[in-house]
């Protein structure tokens, strides 16, 4: 059944939520300004509540299945996170209060900082930035700047291994830098003669993913950072992959000059559907001077009966501000929550099981599909979703037939090295029985592209809709509902 | 934690990968570095973490606590509690980003009205999936038009009455482009209604003029001026819009804007001490192949049943890579369907009584202060929407501090963004403050006064 949108459900003169009248004297509105009407939709309370809980139904959601989404970390979003986010303390303080009146929440942002700082080993953390893209962005004026403060204007490159994710390369160029993809070689690995042969005078820095979107750990991690500082380049860690490492190794500690976070993966805050994500950045000592502003800081340090003072700073070289106020602070409450549930030893364990689950998955699934980097992974790993005595059936035919079998289909197509990538991260909250299920699914439908292909094609079967028509979306653009007049 | 593995689960999956230890798996991990012993405090249970929260959050004074006057950027309006309580389904916010449209007609579909609600409310052609917030929208329309103009305009003209925080984010956005210059919002050379300045400034290399309606300082400004002129001489202009004042004033649309963006937070968006908020970006369909950020187009499926998917997606980063305008990935698809069930739930005449019930108070709040000695408006004769300006006999500061003693948070004290402003209160008023509230602060600003 389709459901109709707000606009075709709506009824001209019903009513929804109202307000009580004014409770002061009546004026005009400016002359020339007023608005005749606007053409919001009319519809009872009972009305949108159902709307958006049919809506929601049409819905995957980890709360309802297994989400072996790779790259983004789709584990259990903890109920307790959603419960304290909204309390009133929090949830209820303007930005712009008096900070003596929001001790509690720089407070909390503070201790998020510094226990960000001691998991990643980086000296300083700014929690402002809005999402991973955006610590990307933070990263890649950071390197601009410094490079800039040391009057070292012929930086102008950024080396990206193949693998990493698209908003690496367009976060360098939306920066002002010239991208230089550097090829990976036979062990997933980035190529050290490639980054070599790129590391002279004009180098700003390299982005680097590591475990890569691979699953893998780069193998000569400290090499390649070892080879980056030596030509006078930054190295930048995208840290969507952290999950891998909580208590297993901190970034900062092997040379990393700036990472940004994924609270969003790591630290358990809802992806929403496709955001509010949260991507707080941290930096060396050297680089902190650089970092977005505002940063919690301690104004007056506290005694036995006093708390200490909290406040803001700027830092004094900052690249600037990112987003109005202060990031995404109802993230950061979850965040802490999460951090503060698990402890080091909790945090360890965690990526241990993400790794666990991982590698039990890929020797069950390698048994069918090819794994082009047969090596332990980390928390992920990337099989080709297709094969040379199958040549019809593509990652995009099994991806949908795992819809039929209720799972969400792995990432696919991507990283773009892997022929007919598919890129599976169960994370760490899954069971051995979910694991067995979806390794089961994999094997049926390794089996049907031989069988039975027809099926494959035609899948998935039993979804709210079917394969969508997505060339007619982009030729007959229709970005808006039909709207009554 | 949350991981449901057994010790005999444990031993069959590291016997079925062959290796020994969960250790063994990271092998690859440099050992000098290798298992590092994290200084952080005992992991706590669920119910000790709670009522650790708690106390956290009661060291706080909220707006429960408090009357609050406070706006510049994010306002406490009343959010129905059909809002969150729909929110809340883990169908929503435990799922992905839409890429897979036979299981995200949800989401996929949400968006689609979003982007519906925000061409009604604007009065423009198309609206996308959200930017994180009203600054960096407002900093991706510098970009935007950048773009447009392929880099031969390099002038983005702003007007010193939008939000300073807005301001700062586009110059921190355009330090990419080495050629960008961001002017026009210079203090000093413009007393503060700066129409005739930004004309001044306006010239072929102008890529973009920016103001904010109503502005920062809450006035109503009519733009016609600087639309006319930068379009005749072929700059674009970007609205930042207030979605509230859209409720009765007439939308950027109607003054023939070619961008306008806003921060969707008054539209049923808890304040929560600055984010997560929503960025609202829409312009005209001309330009849509340069917007930024995902869009929702209809459909059919393989059986001709309508369907919403991604459309247009090689604008984007995860496709163009380093040849994409704008990074862009994670948009705020929880906030913005926290936006379109508001809207939904207020509908065509509550939205409206929404905007007039702000302007009404805020109108009333404007007269009475006024009338105290030593208070005055500081912009006698230019109309407002919900925010005013007053100029006050102490500084605001000052005046704040007593005013905590009343249980009242004060307006917002502009010196601390221009200079030029001391004494100068900027005071919002939303729906949820009562004649009585309003009162109770006059009352609180005549005694601080005199004290």
């Amino acid at each position: 059944m389709t459901e109709q949108t707000i606009y075709e459900l709506s009824q001209p003169g019903r009513g929804g939520v109202t307000f009580q009248a004014a409770d002061v004297p009546i004026v005009d509105l400016p002359q020339g300004f007023e608005r005749e009407s606007i053409n919001l939709p009319e519809l009872s309370e009972l009305d949108v509540v159902r709307h958006f809980t049919n809506l929601s139904k049409l819905n995957y959601s980890i709360d309802g299945g297994f989400f072996p989404l790779g790259s983004c970390t789709m584990k259990y979003n903890p109920k307790i996170n959603e419960e304290v986010a909204r309390l009133p303390g929090f949830a209820h303080t303007h930005p712009m209060q008096p900070i003596v009146s929001i001790q509690g929440n720089l407070y909390l942002m503070y201790q998020l900082q510094e226990w960000l700082q001691e998991i990643s080993g980086f000296h300083r953390v700014s929690l402002t930035p809005a999402a991973g893209a955006q610590g990307e962005l933070v990263g890649a004026l950071i390197i601009k700047k410094y490079h800039q403060a040391n009057n070292d204007r012929k930086r102008k490159k950024i080396l990206i291994p193949d693998s990493a994710h698209g908003t690496n390369p367009a976060t360098s160029s939306m920066s002002g830098f010239d991208v230089i993809p550097l090829a990976s070689d036979k062990r997933g690995n980035v190529d050290l003669n490639a980054l070599r042969s790129e590391c002279d005078e004009s180098l700003a820095g390299l982005m680097l993913t590591n475990p890569n979107t691979l699953g893998l750990f780069e193998e000569n991690v400290e090499e390649v950072i070892q080879i980056v500082h030596q030509a006078g380049g930054l190295v930048y860690g995208d840290g969507a992959n952290l999950n891998a490492l909580l208590g297993i190794l901190r970034p900062g500690d092997i040379g990393f000059d700036i990472m940004h976070f994924n609270l969003h993966k790591t630290f358990s805050t809802p992806h929403g559907g496709g955001g509010p994500g949260s991507g707080p950045v941290g930096v060396t000592e050297a680089l902190m001077e650089f970092l977005p502003g505002p940063i919690v800081t301690i104004i007056e340090e506290g005694d036995e009966d006093t708390p200490p003072f909290f406040g803001f700073y700027y830092p004094q070289n900052s690249i600037g501000r990112m987003k109005a106020f202060y990031g995404h602070f109802a993230m950061h409450v979850r965040a802490y929550t999460y951090i503060g549930m698990h402890g080091s030893q909790g945090l360890r364990n965690i990526a241990e099981k993400a790794v666990l689950n991982a590698n039990y998955l890929m020797t069950k699934v390698k048994q069918d599909y090819v794994l082009p980097y047969d090596r332990t992974c980390m928390h992920e790993f990337v099989v080709e979703g297709a094969w040379h005595d199958r040549p019809d059936v593509h990652a995009l035919d099994i991806s949908k037939r795992l819809m039929d079998y209720g799972f969400h289909p792995p990432t696919n197509y991507f990283p773009l090295i892997v022929h007919e990538a598919l890129m599976i991260e169960p994370t760490e909250t899954e069971s051995k029985q979910t694991l067995d299920a979806f390794a089961a699914a994999m094997k049926g439908i390794a089996k049907e592209a031989n069988d039975n292909p027809a099926l494959l094609h035609a899948a998935p079967h039993d979804t709210p809709v079917l394969r969508c028509d997505e060339v007619k979306a982009a030729r007959d653009l229709v970005l808006c509902c039909w709207i009554p007049d | 934690m949350f991981t449901p593995h057994t010790p005999q689960e444990i031993k069959e999956m590291l016997q079925a990968i062959g290796v020994s230890s969960i250790e063994d798996l990271f092998e690859k991990v440099p050992a000098k570095h290798r298992f590092p012993e994290l200084d952080l405090p005992e992991g706590l249970t669920e119910m000790e973490i709670a009522s650790e929260l708690n106390e956290i959050a009661s060291a706080n004074a909220s707006t429960d606590d408090f009357i609050s006057f406070l706006g510049a950027g994010a306002y406490d309006h009343y959010i129905p509690a059909a809002v969150d309580m729909l929110l809340r389904r883990g169908e929503f916010y435990t799922a992905y980003t839409p890429y897979q449209p036979e299981i995200s007609q949800g989401t996929l579909q949400s968006i689609f009205e979003f982007q519906s609600l925000m061409t009604q409310l604007t009065g423009m052609d198309i609206s996308n999936a959200s930017h994180y917030d009203g600054a960096t929208a407002a900093a991706e329309a510098a970009n935007m038009a950048y773009h447009i103009f392929r880099g031969k305009r390099n002038k983005i003209l702003l007007s010193r009455a939008v939000n300073p925080q807005y301001r700062e984010t586009i110059r921190t956005y355009m330090q990419g482009f080495d050629d960008v210059q961001v002017l026009g919002d210079e203090q000093g050379d413009n007393d503060r209604s700066d129409t005739q300045h930004l004309l001044s400034k306006l010239d072929a290399s102008t890529a973009l003029v920016m103001v904010q309606y109503p502005d920062f300082f809450g006035r109503v400004i009519d733009y016609t001026k600087v639309v006319d002129y930068a379009h005749e001489i072929g700059a674009l202009v970007a609205f930042v819009f207030n979605p509230t004042a859209l409720g009765v004033l007439k939308p950027p649309g109607d003054f023939d804007a070619d961008i306008a963006v806003g921060d969707g937070q008054p539209l049923g968006i808890p304040l929560s001490f600055g984010g997560p908020y929503l960025g609202i970006f829409t312009t005209k369909e001309k330009y849509i192949r340069k917007l930024a950020g995902r869009l929702v187009g209809e459909t059919v499926d393989q059986n001709g049943k309508r369907a919403f998917v991604l459309t247009l997606t090689a604008r984007e980063q995860h496709i163009r890579r380093e040849k994409s305008t704008s990074n862009i990935c994670t948009n705020q698809g929880l906030m913005a369907l926290a936006a379109t069930i508001y809207l939904s739930l207020l509908g065509k005449q509550g939205f409206k009584q929404v905007a007039n019930l702000c302007y009404q108070k805020a109108h009333y709040a404007a007269d009475q202060i006024s009338k105290l000695d030593g208070y005055q408006l500081t912009f006698e004769d230019t109309p407002f929407f919900h925010e005013f300006v007053i100029t006050t006999p102490k500084p605001v500061s000052e005046i704040n501090f007593h005013l905590q003693n009343h249980w009242i948070l004060g307006g917002y004290d502009l010196s601390q963004d221009y200079p030029e402003m001391e004494n100068q209160m900027l005071i919002a008023v939303t729906e949820k403050i009562s004649k009585m509230d309003i009162d109770d602060f006059v009352l609180a600003l005549e005694e601080i006064a005199n004290d």
